[in-house]
């Protein structure tokens, strides 16, 4: 007679394994960065320049980078994604046209980062002439996070329940109005915590800001959207591979900035998503 | 009596299927009427014709004329806007939005006119709060969220909103099925006061709230409005052997 508690005993400790894998690589990433990075994290490190060929002094020009390419991002995309997210919940009705549009979003989201780059280069930097900017970097980070954006709206859309929009219209008010006081504000922590989790992806990404907006080394802040910058994830990618002798410590510091930057916005959305969750009751 | 609602020879189609029947009835002013049948038999599609609440389902058809106050409500250009405001519609299940008991309340005054003053607004709380009397158990609970009230307190807070948008005609879909039979006997109470000021017509699968709280009734079976008359004597003397059958619970 075979055991049948000692084959549940067995599956359930591969299955406990499996699960242990995914968190041991999370936690060694956190603490060999930390471990690695924490001594060179200084005020200096956050505020001064890159000096002596980014062999020492700060980050600083790289986070602004940074900030002003997710900040440009979100511009961009939040707009449009929330209008494409209202047309395809609220408006569109199920037909070939919007088949093809959904089908082309999630594509979006499936095409290498790399190639938003390339993407990026063609359209913007060369033949809308916008050079290799800030304006172009932001440009195809948004057209990057665009489909995270749409489709975490459009599940937020339609989870607000069907009831309120039937109320809201058997009271009198318009489809429009009903979206705009009713289905909006009850999506808008769904909205925010997607908008979020797509910037902390811009963020962290390389390959699209490589050739349309990154400079290897530009020790002063931009000017204007039309200039070049530094940004945190290009510049790791700089000092690890392409200028020799770089102390370890910067390395694994840039990257402690990189990542704490990115955790912390993925942390703001988990926060607005719990709070929202133990608000909701219907 | 004056008659509030007239539907002529009414048709509904769901894509292909023959909903609604060549439905003829008279709705009467400051009565309740019941429209009773047994489930699937569209009375609950009768009574969203009235709003054209249908007009949310996709490849629904209707032909015939539906008139309120002269006019035909079918009309492509009839303006649904004005049509929802005067008709206005209680839900099956108590759907109180989340938010405060006075913005629910506000919510249809805000749609309809912009920039009214928090002295009108704060007037057309308390009264449609008194008409579902509410008034004296909510009125220091106003700002306290809708969601977290009772769900007899709920029902009388969606009539309470839906009065504040001041209708004609008040349409109720079940508006009982959800409560308690206390509850229920309150809320009939309610729809009793209230047939001074309004027409009531309410869909009900139960006979006994029909015979209770109706003045007319109308029996609907697979579609067809099969007898429609006053209370009475719809439940003492049907004329029609089949409503005579789902009266006695033959079926049903």
């Amino acid at each position: 007679m075979r055991n049948p508690y000692r084959s549940q005993k067995i599956a359930f400790f591969f299955l406990f394994l499996a699960t242990l894998l995914i968190v041991v690589p999370v936690g060694l990433i956190v603490i060999v960065i930390i471990q690695k990075g924490l001594p060179a994290i200084s005020w200096q490190f956050l505020s001064d320049i890159p000096r002596q060929g980014m062999r020492s002094g700060g980050i600083f020009p790289a986070i602004i980078g940074t900030l002003y390419l997710v900040s440009g991002a979100i511009i961009f995309a939040l707009p449009i994604g929330l209008l494409a997210a209202i047309y395809l919940s609220e408006y569109s009705k199920d037909n070939l046209l919007t088949r093809i549009i959904k089908l082309a979003i999630v594509n979006l989201a499936g095409v290498p980062s790399v190639v938003y780059g390339l993407f990026g280069l063609a359209l913007f930097v060369v033949f809308l002439k916008f050079g290799v900017s800030i304006l172009s970097g932001s440009l195809t980070l948004g057209i990057m996070i665009l489909p995270v954006i749409i489709t975490t709206s459009r599940e937020a859309l339609e989870s607000v329940p069907q009831s309120f929009r039937e109320v809201s219209l058997s009271l009198g008010a318009s489809k429009w109005q009903t979206i705009r006081h009713i289905v909006l504000p009850n999506a808008i922590p769904g909205i925010l915590t997607g908008t979020i989790l797509g910037l902390g992806r811009a963020a962290g990404e390389t390959a699209p800001i490589l050739f349309t907006v990154a400079a290897f080394y530009l020790p002063q802040l931009p000017k204007s959207i039309f200039d070049q910058a530094m940004a945190l994830p290009y510049h790791l990618y700089v000092i690890s591979t392409q200028v020799p002798n770089v102390d370890e410590k910067i390395r694994y510091g840039t990257a402690l900035v990189l990542l704490t930057l990115v955790l912390f916005m993925n942390l703001v959305a988990i926060v607005i998503r719990y709070k929202f969750r133990k608000k909701k009751k219907w | 009596m004056k008659e509030k609602i007239i539907t002529k020879n009414l048709n509904l189609w769901y894509g292909a299927f023959h909903a609604l029947k060549n439905v003829n009835s008279n709705f009467s002013a400051n009565r309740i009427t019941a429209i009773i049948g047994p489930s699937g038999c569209g009375k609950s599609t009768l009574l969203r014709v009235f709003n054209r609440m249908n007009d949310l389902i996709e490849g629904v058809r209707m032909e015939g004329e539906v008139l309120t106050d002269g006019i035909n409500i079918l009309e492509a250009r009839a303006d649904l806007v004005v049509l929802r405001k005067k008709i206005g519609m209680v839900f099956q299940r108590p759907n109180p939005f989340p938010l405060s008991i006075y913005e629910n309340i506000v919510f249809g005054a805000k749609i309809h006119a912009d920039n009214i003053k928090k002295d009108r607004l704060d007037e057309i709380v308390e009264t449609s709060l008194k008409s579902v009397l509410l008034w004296d158990e909510l009125k220091d609970k106003l700002k306290k969220p809708a969601l977290r009230l009772s769900l007899e307190q709920k029902q009388r807070l969606c009539i309470a909103r839906l009065i504040a948008v001041t209708p004609d005609v008040l349409l109720m879909d079940e508006p009982c099925s959800t409560l308690d039979p206390q509850a229920t006997a309150r809320v009939e109470e309610l729809m009793r006061e209230l047939k001074s000021k309004y027409t009531i017509i309410i869909v009900t699968h139960n006979m006994q709230q029909a015979a209770r709280v109706s003045d007319d009734t109308g029996f609907m079976l697979l579609g067809e409005l099969i007898e429609f008359g006053e209370t009475d004597k719809i439940f003492t003397a049907p004329k029609d052997k089949r409503t005579e059958d789902y009266i006695t619970g033959r079926y049903g």
